[in-house]
């Protein structure tokens, strides 16, 4: 009993990590009608330049904090990905208006493909460390209930808390700031939004701006747990089938989805993996969500589809 | 001047329904296949028809596959690369462990199975739709490429995890050169480019566009989307399944799952949609473009760094080939979306009018 919930907590941990992941994937969908492949390129730049300035900068400076170090560096890879968000859609969404949806995923896979050289170009492409203080030492928790206790990491705790409050501020900004007001609105109609004056273009530039934000706080947190390097830009991948469960258009969902999935995979790795001969933690997503989709081709939260003729 | 139809009449339906209906059009075409059957071989070298036309050959054959699928019927696929690799597994089982088995039968054979796990995959396109099947067919990216690094029955229980065939023949004569290579895929790429040709402007092409442009109301009209949709997905994984055992056999000689990841789905995608969404033409001039940009820019990026005095090294190379081909696809999607194919043909219509355009 320890032990299986020692897997549910650690899937729920790392569902969080894909959440954060998913996210950025709902915000721009919901924004723009994008699907955004590049989110996972985005997250490998902003951890890599979070990673360089937290040595550059300091060294630049003659700062010694390591946590004033930290926050310059954050600041300054934010900084970046506003630059990022306003390039991509001065240079590619505002030309491609208009164009089906299967241009524009190809597009966010030509920004993909740009990101993932640049950034290795800009930065290097060695592994680099990112340390922003996150404790690692496990703990153990329930000791007197199971023999043992239940083993968490404490800086999966911690990332997920920080997940958590992101996607809290999120819904705030979303809810009650005539920005996020706004955002809604495009994500409703555009041309109706167009019409009564919310400007297209601003509300893209942010939208990808926080979608930016979302990656870096994603990449310095996947970086912190596992190197920045460029296979964290495959951390899209995983939460691909994430976005879908949940519904591309729904915030809570990709928290949800995410949370299913990071569960349902440990647990199958756990109970079936052995049975069918390890690794399924790759399909299990999609396959998962394949089957999901067969009832609910929406997603569990996404907007019902209907079809018009 | 040259290129218009004034003067061709058509007294026959036959006539009329010819694939090339416009003389000029068919003597391009016999002259280039002349040339690509007689010219080639005499003007290429070794390392031409093993890095460049083998797998150009090959990889249009797949991105007619797709386009038949994601094109024509407009049902979006992320998995074309593990119907490649079915079709490529089960060739290999086929060709391995029955004696004898011709290798053009084995191709075939693989087609099929590939077939039948395309149309397996494709159905839940009967509910799911737009985005939300694109990522559902990555569920079967995922899945071959761990069965068949998993189950060992597929590789044949190989220790290594890898494959690999020999002296393969066809009809008596052995294809170990890369001319021979080079014949033997492009006769197979020229017979199923004709077979979708005719295909995609028969009654079945017509219902897989009508599907596309708007499937309810194909519906409406008396096209059922279960046959239209599964054919397609039949049709599509069935090439895309032949030009796996292609890639496996012929190209590679040897292989693992990591030649069909998920990089060779997005590839092949890259390569209908630069090429042309739609439209047989795309296919090849996409195929063309994917294959033939690495490799310039592998070659010219050192050249060009020698002509300023900067040494280049290898992995700023490979990273600046990323940016070049993402700014290339970004480029060629914002300039013409509707691709290659189209430009092709809007050169055709002011060619016909040239030199007086009133």
């Amino acid at each position: 009993m320890g032990f299986f919930l020692e897997t549910v907590i650690g899937g729920l941990m790392s569902g969080m990590l894909y959440s954060l992941v998913a996210l950025g994937f709902v915000l721009i969908f919901k924004a723009s009608g994008v699907f955004n492949f590049a989110q996972g390129a985005m997250v490998l730049f902003a951890a890599l330049a979070m990673a360089r300035f937290s040595e550059w900068l300091p060294a630049m400076l003659g700062i010694d904090s390591k946590v004033l170090g930290n926050l310059l560096a954050f600041a300054g890879a934010m900084v970046l990905m506003v630059a990022v968000a306003w390039l991509i859609e001065r240079l590619v969404l505002s030309k491609l208006v208009n164009q089906e949806g299967i241009t524009l995923l190809m597009a966010t896979l030509g920004i993909a493909y740009f990101l993932d050289g640049f950034g290795q170009t800009l930065f290097g492409s060695a592994i680099y460390k990112i340390d922003v203080g996150l404790p690692k030492d496990p703990m153990f928790l329930l000791q007197n209930v199971f023999e043992g206790g239940v083993l968490v990491n404490k800086e999966d705790l911690y990332a997920a808390g920080i997940a958590a409050t992101l996607v809290i501020v999120l819904s705030l900004f979303f809810q009650y700031t005539s920005t996020g007001r706004a955002l809604r609105a495009v994500a409703d109609d555009h041309q109706a939004a167009q019409s009564i004056g919310i400007p297209l273009n601003r509300i893209w530039v942010i939208v990808w701006s926080v979608a930016g934000f979302v990656a870096l706080v994603a990449g310095v947190i996947w970086g912190s747990k596992l190197g920045v390097q460029f296979s964290l830009s495959l951390v899209a991948l995983k939460a691909l089938p994430v976005v879908i469960l949940g519904g591309l258009t729904s915030v809570p969902g990709a928290i949800i989805g995410g949370l299913i999935i990071g569960v349902g995979e440990k647990v199958s790795e756990v109970y079936l993996g052995p049975t069918l001969g390890g690794g399924i933690e790759i399909w299990f997503g999609y396959v998962l969500v394949l089957f999901v989709l067969l009832v609910r081709p929406q997603g569990l939260f996404g907007e019902k589809i209907i079809d018009r003729v | 001047m040259i290129y218009r139809e004034n003067g061709q009449f058509k007294n026959s339906y036959r006539a009329d329904q010819q694939i090339f209906p416009i003389t000029q059009d068919r003597t391009a075409i016999a002259a280039l296949l002349l040339f690509a059957v007689v010219g080639v071989p005499l003007l290429a070298d070794e390392y031409l028809f093993r890095a460049i036309l083998i797998p150009f050959l090959i990889l249009a054959l797949a991105a007619l596959g797709l386009n038949i699928l994601v094109g024509y019927c407009g049902q979006i696929s992320l998995g074309t690369g593990a119907f490649m690799a079915v079709g490529a597994y089960a060739a290999y089982n086929f060709f391995v462990r029955i004696q004898g088995m011709p290798l053009i039968v084995a191709l075939l054979l693989g087609g099929l199975c590939a077939t039948v796990v395309g149309v397996l995959f494709g159905i839940p396109s009967l509910r799911i739709k737009g985005l939300y099947l694109a990522v559902a067919t990555l569920a079967a990216q995922f899945f071959t490429d761990w069965a068949f690094l998993r189950i060992s029955w597929f590789t044949n229980n190989s220790s290594s995890g890898s494959v690999s065939v020999s002296n393969l023949s066809f009809l008596g004569l052995p294809i170990s050169s890369p001319l021979s290579k080079y014949l033997f895929c492009l006769a197979i790429l020229v017979v199923f480019a004709w077979l979708a040709k005719n295909l995609v402007r028969g009654h079945i092409g017509r219902e897989w566009m009508a599907i596309r442009d708007m499937d309810v109301a194909a519906a409406v009209i008396g096209i059922r989307p279960v046959y239209a949709k599964l054919t397609a997905f039949a049709v599509s994984s069935f090439i895309v399944g032949v030009a796996g055992g292609l890639w496996g056999f012929v190209h590679l000689g040897s292989w693992e799952p990591a030649a069909f990841s998920i990089d060779r789905s997005f590839q092949l995608l890259f390569m209908i949609i630069i090429g042309g969404l739609g439209s047989i033409m795309g296919a090849f001039f996409g195929a063309a473009f994917i294959v033939i940009l690495p490799i310039f820019l592998n070659r010219a990026l050192p050249a060009l760094g020698d002509l300023i005095g900067v040494e280049i090294s290898t992995a700023a190379v490979a990273h600046s080939e990323l940016m070049i081909f993402g700014a290339l696809i970004v480029f060629f999607l914002i300039v013409e979306p509707h691709g290659l194919a189209r430009l092709w043909s809007t050169a055709k219509e002011k060619m016909r009018l040239w030199p007086f355009p009133h």
